[in-house]
């Protein structure tokens, strides 16, 4: 065990330089989003939350709460289907939460943080998988309602357009979630987030029911609840009934503006919110 | 700033916790293409210096360069020099062997192609082939060692850290683990490694730091540091129990002769002197005693350790317990 008398140091052959440029990022989003999807692809069960509970909601609130909720200019099929997509969007979106604590437990982020990669990856990685998964998850809310008698009322691109407001706000709530998942300190408490959090936030909202019949401080709450907004914007454009219409608080007058807003609103502070904690959390 | 050819440099680096002195003034440097072996207990500071130098934490105080570069304030370029494997495997337990390698070379910015043909060729070196395309979930212990340096690998780093490489290993993997850390000194590559066995330290090592509780309290190569504690033991063997074994061997060595329950083995410790054995065994057959065996052994890194420390290096240092990672299972 001798010393060596000579060292010669290896240096890597490129200039190591700390700015990434574009593309580098991008490969980073990309090679972690397909991370995520892989874990997806490992345990489809992660993905009931989209699946399998979507065909459940649609059917049981069409079957059981549409037998007595009369809707005026309309059916209760016809009325929940954007509700039941935001229902479905809204609480499918812990599963952010708990896989980023999960991330955060099993000491693999560790790893990522000491290579040179765009630590920012990590997050968007995951809210462009979860994305995808809530393309899944509007798919087949879209279906079980066709087949249940769900008919839209409006051209193509409005529809579409209301497909793409429910997601342009879930993707925007995957990033609240995102702080919760960093925040809690397990996987199971991150779980926990969506029934303390995220439940409130879909039942007190025009998804099921409409507002008018609730308590006025409760109804006021209703009105104003970016999922309401959402819910309202997606009626209108699929030209369904939206008994919002004639309530007086702005965001029901101007429900797709709103949803728009709001949900620019939450992604512009959330995603920086995450990154500033997933620092905070990954360095000491 | 002028580059020395010290590949790890550490200037009084202190780190708390709270109220605990992880590391509390440390400093060492370490010449390109050696092994600095650091050897501590549990909770000692090894894996908070470790952290620091992996850009993983920063420092309360001092200042550290690796590869040339200041780990606070050039931490990217850090990153681009070195290899790390924690003490917890940070493995992805839901993607296979290879899925794990390939997106860690990507993240590396090797480019794909590179990272599919370097996640093969390492897959072959730690033996995991046969396991590429199964989930790490699936992996023995020593497999998700294997796996976790071979992550520490992709980019061919100049500086490795090895957090503690063997803990928990099987005799052969351990070997194997130290043949490759061998190998890639043998290229050039500098590492630093932790470790709590002290004849893992001895085996790899060029210099040795001890650590416990955030200081260094001794260094050296393995042969100064066992030089430090002078002194041998003396162990001899008799064919059978004799009465007056004891006092003929007390009158040729300093310390106290133990015996064990049997009256079989004497043991003792000596200064090392020239002619010792012989000296003993005359001594003992002018008193009609038999000798099966005698030994003269060397000291230890654990007889060292324990002359430095008070305690034994598989002991927990109880007053400074070590954080953990965040998010790490404890």
């Amino acid at each position: 065990m001798s010393v060596t008398t000579a060292p010669v140091p290896r240096l890597t052959t490129e200039a190591p330089s700390a700015r990434l440029h574009v593309g580098e990022r991008l490969a980073d989003i990309w090679s972690l989003t397909r991370r995520n999807l892989v874990h997806i692809s490992r345990e489809p069960m992660q993905l009931s939350d989209v699946t399998l509970q979507p065909v459940l909601f649609t059917l049981l609130f069409i079957y059981v709460f549409g037998s007595d909720i009369p809707i005026q200019g309309g059916s209760y099929k016809d009325f929940a289907l954007a509700g039941l997509l935001s229902m479905n969007l809204t609480t499918s979106t812990f599963g952010t939460a708990v896989g980023m604590a999960t991330d955060l437990q099993t000491g693999v982020i560790s790893r990522f943080r000491t290579l040179p990669m765009w630590r920012a990856a990590v997050l968007i990685g995951r809210s462009l998988a979860d994305l995808m998964t809530a393309a899944v998850c509007v798919l087949i809310v879209a279906l079980v309602g066709l087949a249940v008698g769900w008919r839209p009322d409006a051209s193509i691109p409005s529809i579409v357009g209301g497909f793409l407001l429910a997601m342009l706000f879930a993707y925007a709530l995957s990033w609240v979630s995102a702080c919760a998942g960093l925040l809690a300190k397990s996987p199971e408490s991150a779980a926990s987030f969506g029934f303390i959090f995220i439940f409130p936030l879909a039942f007190i909202s025009n998804a099921l029911v409409p507002t008018q019949g609730m308590p006025g401080w409760l109804q006021a709450v209703a009105d104003w609840n970016p999922v309401s907004a959402m819910t309202a914007g997606a009626r209108h454009l699929f030209g369904n009934p939206n008994p919002s219409a004639t309530i007086a608080a702005w965001p029901m007058q101007h429900p797709v503006e709103a949803a728009v807003l709001e949900s620019l609103a939450i992604l512009l502070v959330a995603a920086p919110v995450a990154a500033w904690i997933f620092r905070r959390v990954t360095v000491e | 700033m002028p580059h020395s050819t010290f590949m790890i440099e550490a200037e009084g680096l202190t780190k708390r916790y709270g109220d605990t002195h992880a590391l509390d003034g440390v400093d060492f440097a370490v010449p390109a293409g050696t092994i600095l072996g650091v050897l501590g207990p549990n909770g000692a500071g090894k894996t908070t210096a470790v952290k620091i130098l992996t850009t993983f934490a920063l420092p309360d105080e001092g200042k550290a360069m690796v590869g040339g570069f200041d780990v606070v304030e050039k931490a990217p370029e850090v990153r681009r020099q070195i290899g790390v494997a924690a003490q917890d495997a940070t493995l992805d337990e839901l993607l296979t062997g290879r899925q794990n390698l390939q997106l860690i070379g990507e993240l590396s910015r090797m480019g794909r192609a590179a990272a599919k043909a370097r996640t093969a060729e390492l897959l072959e070196r730690f033996e995991l082939t046969f396991a590429a395309d199964r989930m790490a979930k699936s992996y023995s212990g020593g497999m998700r060692r294997r796996l976790d340096l071979a992550a520490s690998l992709m980019m061919a780093p100049p500086v490795l850290f090895l957090d503690e490489p063997t803990t928990g290993l099987d005799p052969v993997s351990r070997s194997r683990v130290w043949d490759v850390i061998r190998e890639l000194v043998a290229d050039g590559v500098t590492v630093l490694l932790t470790t709590q066995y002290l004849d893992e330290a001895d085996a790899l090592a060029h210099d040795i730091i001890v650590v416990d509780h955030g200081r260094i309290i001794a260094d050296g190569t393995p042969q100064q540091l066992k030089d430090a504690s002078k002194g041998a033991h003396l162990e001899v063997r008799l064919a059978e129990p004799h009465a007056a074994a004891v006092s003929a061997l007390q009158q040729l060595v300093e310390s106290r002769v133990h015996a064990d329950a049997d009256g079989l083995v004497l043991s003792a410790a000596v200064d090392q002197s020239p002619g010792l054995a012989t000296a003993v065994v005359r001594a003992l057959d002018a008193a009609g005693v038999l000798v099966d065996n005698i030994e003269v052994r060397q000291p230890s890194l654990d007889d060292v350790f324990f002359s430095l420390t008070g305690h034994t290096a598989e002991e927990p240092t109880q007053t400074t317990p070590e954080p953990h990672m965040e998010g790490a299972p404890a």
